[in-house]
């Protein structure tokens, strides 16, 4: 029987940590419980249920700042910004369908702990961007605060980046401060059909650096999406007021004229299109395994063949090539072998592979996270500690 | 400023340390002859100086760890350096201390536009970069005021800023990879050419670390595509709290500017007396906003800003219609601290952040405060993002009278706390802002701080005496107490 603790405040959180302190017993730390499939399974003994710690402490628009508790619902923080105009400009993904369940069930706290970007994390940063302050409690006990509520910060140790992306494995957070942008008003993406996926990672470079203002770049391999009647298919978008995205929209027909067909997505089309790509939908729906690499973008094609060819998988890019979705069949080790082999041979330690998809017993026996270099890994195993001795957040979630 | 009392023994044993050194850094890289040390004493935030016990100067990675790991194994404490332009005191030295310089290290190693990257090492200017990837059209986004001169090594330490970093963030938003010294010795890599940490992210952590966790050896930041048009509109008030407005309702109308600066009345007159740029003098507050990317884009929001300002009472208004014009605009604010410096023997700058909307508030408690240590303020103001400079105006040769300013300035930045901001927006704490730390932090924020010091660093030597108002000690720290579900720490020894 597992022990279930659901502090309702703060304090009490605190509390139930000093309990566990005392008790010497590691917990798993859940609201919703919907990111459970990502990273390595927890052992524990105990469970922290966050749920209670939900809702608006306060939304300031005017001053592009939202303090929320870490279970309130990514659906209610999304309404609660589309209604003045804003959002999250990482533009978080939904991963509920790939991990087999539903979409829209997740909460701010899994998406920022978890730390990942949509396909605008390209240009616009990551969760780790766009995080200002966290309150949590420590490993010892202890309630702190680190950073602050105003976008503009130097003050201390950024430890909101450190515990952004840290999977609940340096304290239990207990209230997040979001820097929130305003919603791009329009939007439309131009697909090029048909080039190999060398061609399109060039192109991809190209709009990239080009004075478009390009905020998202990927390419979606003939076969991946069944949208463009199967064919491969590039996509570059460009966001904001509707003049700026005509004319921007015009500048790359132009520059890419002769690179191959080419339709041209508005708005709406737009906005269905780039939510599969942040949420996966290509490969949701099954249970084969799932690697995200993360790697510099004009290598991606490079390691995205070898992956496909020696792997017999699939895959699409993001990122204008520096991330690459990777579907591959199943296999003991989830290919973990393979795909880090291919990975290093192609970029050396300049790239990461993280296991996205797997069976529990998969994510048990290999790394799901990129093996560390040893001085890096002893750096970050030193790091927990000051958070956590006795490992009692989430025990084993990211390393063995 | 009190720092950390000097190890006599330690500066005893000077010639020992010297030589053993100079084994690590021939020829010239270490200094030790009193005349060339002055040189290093202080860095921008001139009124603090401290001759270092010895400079090394080295040039390859191998000398840096060999030198980290000697003062390491003896318990020399480490003060890196970068320019030397921080404004909190960041690189000040200890006079028993070593001052690390990375000047030497001022090559940049790539450019790789197909990745849309740079690959520099610390020592190179902030300028330098931009100007190495100008001619393909690209620029690097953070520009500090110091661009000219600081160095990107520095700015990682410092996380600096700059006034378009609203727009385009800070140093840490466009930075991707490091390669780092600890203080043992050990060089490590974090990040590189592609995005996202691999486990925890400790480049975000050590970017703004001000020289406490590691010492920088190269840096990879990312390159934008310049914007094709830059337009800007110039913008005079009756009242400050309109200026406000406006700048509260261009946000709220969906519009991030490329930069957005106010300016209040006393720095209107010395900057338009300095520069004669055609600024109006009969408005109490001036807002610059800045508009960039294509044409198309830029002629649609300044219409936008146009209608917002005049709805919210501009007397004065201007849209920039030529690049001549645009940097006219600018002149005058980029101008406002020499322009100020001539209206006053001495200043200083302060750099707070407040919610935009408690600026009125700010402003006017500010100038109460002021009148009451008898001294004047101007203020310049990174308006989009909160980011308050305000100049301190003294005369440090009138006794007590740098003392007045320095409590001003402590003054005025407790007041941006209890406003609901911080102690610094982008100037970093160093030495300036340490013992104003226990305004904004509490004892376990602090705690929770020097631990993270303690993974990196756990004897202290990088940089003590900056950022924290008391040293570490990190065995304590790192006990665990429980005492009847209370958990304490024995209180800690002040400077």
């Amino acid at each position: 029987m597992i022990q279930t603790w659901s502090p309702r405040t703060a304090d009490e959180a605190a509390a139930c940590v000093q309990q566990a302190m005392a008790a010497d017993l590691p917990m798993e730390l859940v609201s919703a419980g919907t990111r459970r499939s990502f990273g390595r399974p927890v052992d524990a003994a105990a469970r922290l249920d966050l749920s209670a710690l939900s809702g608006v402490v306060t939304y300031q628009p005017e001053e592009l700042i939202l303090s929320v508790g870490p279970a309130t619902p990514m659906a209610e923080v999304a309404e609660l910004l589309a209604g003045r105009g804003q959002c999250l400009a990482f533009e978080p993904p939904d991963y509920g369908g790939l991990w087999g369940g539903k979409a829209g069930e997740g909460t701010i706290g899994g998406a920022m702990m978890t730390g990942r970007g949509g396909p605008r994390r390209l240009t616009a940063g990551g969760p780790r961007d766009h995080c200002l302050g966290v309150k949590g409690v420590n490993g010892f006990g202890q309630a702190f605060a680190a950073g602050g509520r105003v976008v503009k910060n130097v003050t201390g140790f950024d430890i909101t980046k450190l515990v952004t992306g840290s999977f609940g494995t340096l304290c239990v957070v207990t209230e997040l401060t979001l820097k929130v942008l305003p919603a791009p008003p329009d939007a439309a993406t131009l697909a090029v059909l048909d080039l190999s996926d060398e061609a399109a990672v060039r192109l991809m470079s190209r709009a990239l650096g080009c004075a478009a203002q390009v905020s998202s770049a990927a390419h979606l391999p003939a076969g991946i999406a069944s949208g463009f009647e199967g064919r491969a298919a590039t996509l570059l978008r460009v966001e904001g007021v509707s003049p700026s995205v005509a004319a921007r929209i015009g500048h790359l027909s132009q520059l890419f004229e002769d690179a191959g067909e080419q339709v041209l997505l508005d708005r709406e089309a737009s906005q269905r299109l780039w939510r599969d790509i942040a949420d996966v939908a290509y490969f949701a729906g099954e249970a084969r395994p799932v690697w995200k690499l993360s790697v510099p973008p004009a290598m991606g094609a490079r390691i995205g063949a070898r992956l496909t060819q020696d792997l017999a998988g699939r895959c699409f890019y993001d990122w204008g090539g520096g991330a690459i979705w990777l579907e591959v069949p199943e296999a003991p080790d989830g290919h973990a072998a393979g795909v880090r082999q291919i990975l290093a041979e192609v970029v050396g330690s300049d790239g990461h592979a993280t296991l996205m998809r797997a069976s529990p017993q998969v994510r048990a026996s290999v790394p799901p996270f990129q093996p560390l270099a040893p001085a890096v890994a002893a750096l970050t195993e030193r790091v927990r500690r000051q958070f956590d001795p006795q490992g009692l957040f989430n025990p084993g979630r990211m390393y063995a | 400023m009190l720092m950390p009392a000097p190890d006599e023994g330690l500066i005893a044993r000077r010639g020992e340390f010297v030589a053993a050194l100079r084994a690590i850094v021939p020829g010239e890289g270490v200094i030790d002859d009193d005349a060339e040390l002055a040189a290093y004493e202080c860095d921008g935030l001139t009124a603090y100086r401290q001759r270092p016990m010895i400079v090394v100067l080295p040039e390859t990675v191998e000398q840096v760890s060999r030198t980290l790991a000697y003062c390491h194994k003896v318990g020399l404490k480490v003060v890196p350096r970068g320019a030397g332009t921080s404004l909190s005191g960041g690189s000040l030295p200890l006079a028993d201390g070593v001052i690390l310089g990375m000047g030497k290290f001022n090559r940049i190693l790539e450019v790789d536009y197909e990745n849309r990257c740079a690959v520099v090492q610390p020592g190179v200017t902030n300028l330098a970069v931009t100007h190495a990837v100008a001619g393909e059209g690209f620029y690097y986004a953070p520009d500090p005021s110091s661009q000219i001169a600081c160095s990107i090594g520095g700015n990682v330490a410092e996380n600096a800023g700059g006034v378009h970093c609203l727009k385009y963030g800070m140093t840490t938003n466009n930075l991707l990879g490091v390669e780092l010294v600890l203080i043992d010795g050990t060089v490590l890599r974090l990040g590189g050419k592609h995005l996202d940490p691999q486990a925890l992210d400790l480049l975000g952590v050590v970017c703004g670390s001000e020289g406490l966790l590691g010492v920088v050896t190269e840096v990879t930041v990312r390159i934008l595509q310049a914007p094709e048009t830059q337009r800007a509109l110039l913008m005079g008030f009756p009242q400050v709290e309109a200026a406000g407005a406006c700048v509260a309702e261009v946000i709220a109308a969906g519009i991030i500017p490329a930069g957005m600066e106010m300016m209040d009345r006393l720095a209107i007159q010395a900057a338009e007396a300095f520069v004669q740029v055609g600024y109006p003098l009969d408005v109490e507050a001036l807002l610059i906003i800045e508009l960039d990317g294509p044409p198309a884009e830029v002629d649609h929001l300044i219409d936008v800003v146009r209608e917002i300002g005049l709805g919210c009472g501009a007397s004065y208004l201007r849209v920039s219609q030529d690049e001549e014009e645009r940097r006219g605009f600018w002149a005058g604010r980029k101008a406002a601290f020499p322009a100020v410096g001539r209206i006053s023997p001495d200043y200083y700058c302060m750099d707070g952040t407040i919610p935009r909307a408690t600026l009125p508030k700010v402003l006017r408690r500010m100038g109460e405060l002021a009148d009451s240590y008898g001294l004047r303020i101007a203020n310049v103001f990174h308006a989009g993002d909160g980011n308050l400079h305000p100049l301190i105006l003294y005369d440090a040769d009138k006794p007590g009278e740098l003392h007045r300013a320095e409590e001003l300035g402590a003054a005025i930045l407790t007041l941006c706390v209890e406003v609901g901001g911080v102690l610094t927006g982008e100037h970093g704490v160093g030495v300036e802002k340490r013992d104003l730390m226990e305004v904004q932090f509490g004892p376990a924020d602090l705690d929770q701080q020097q631990r993270l010091k303690c993974a990196f660093d756990e004897d202290g030597l990088l940089n003590p005496g900056k950022v924290f108002p008391k040293l570490c000690r990190c065995a304590e720290l790192g006990r665990v107490h429980i005492h009847g579900g209370q958990v304490r720490f024995p209180e800690l020894e002040r400077f």
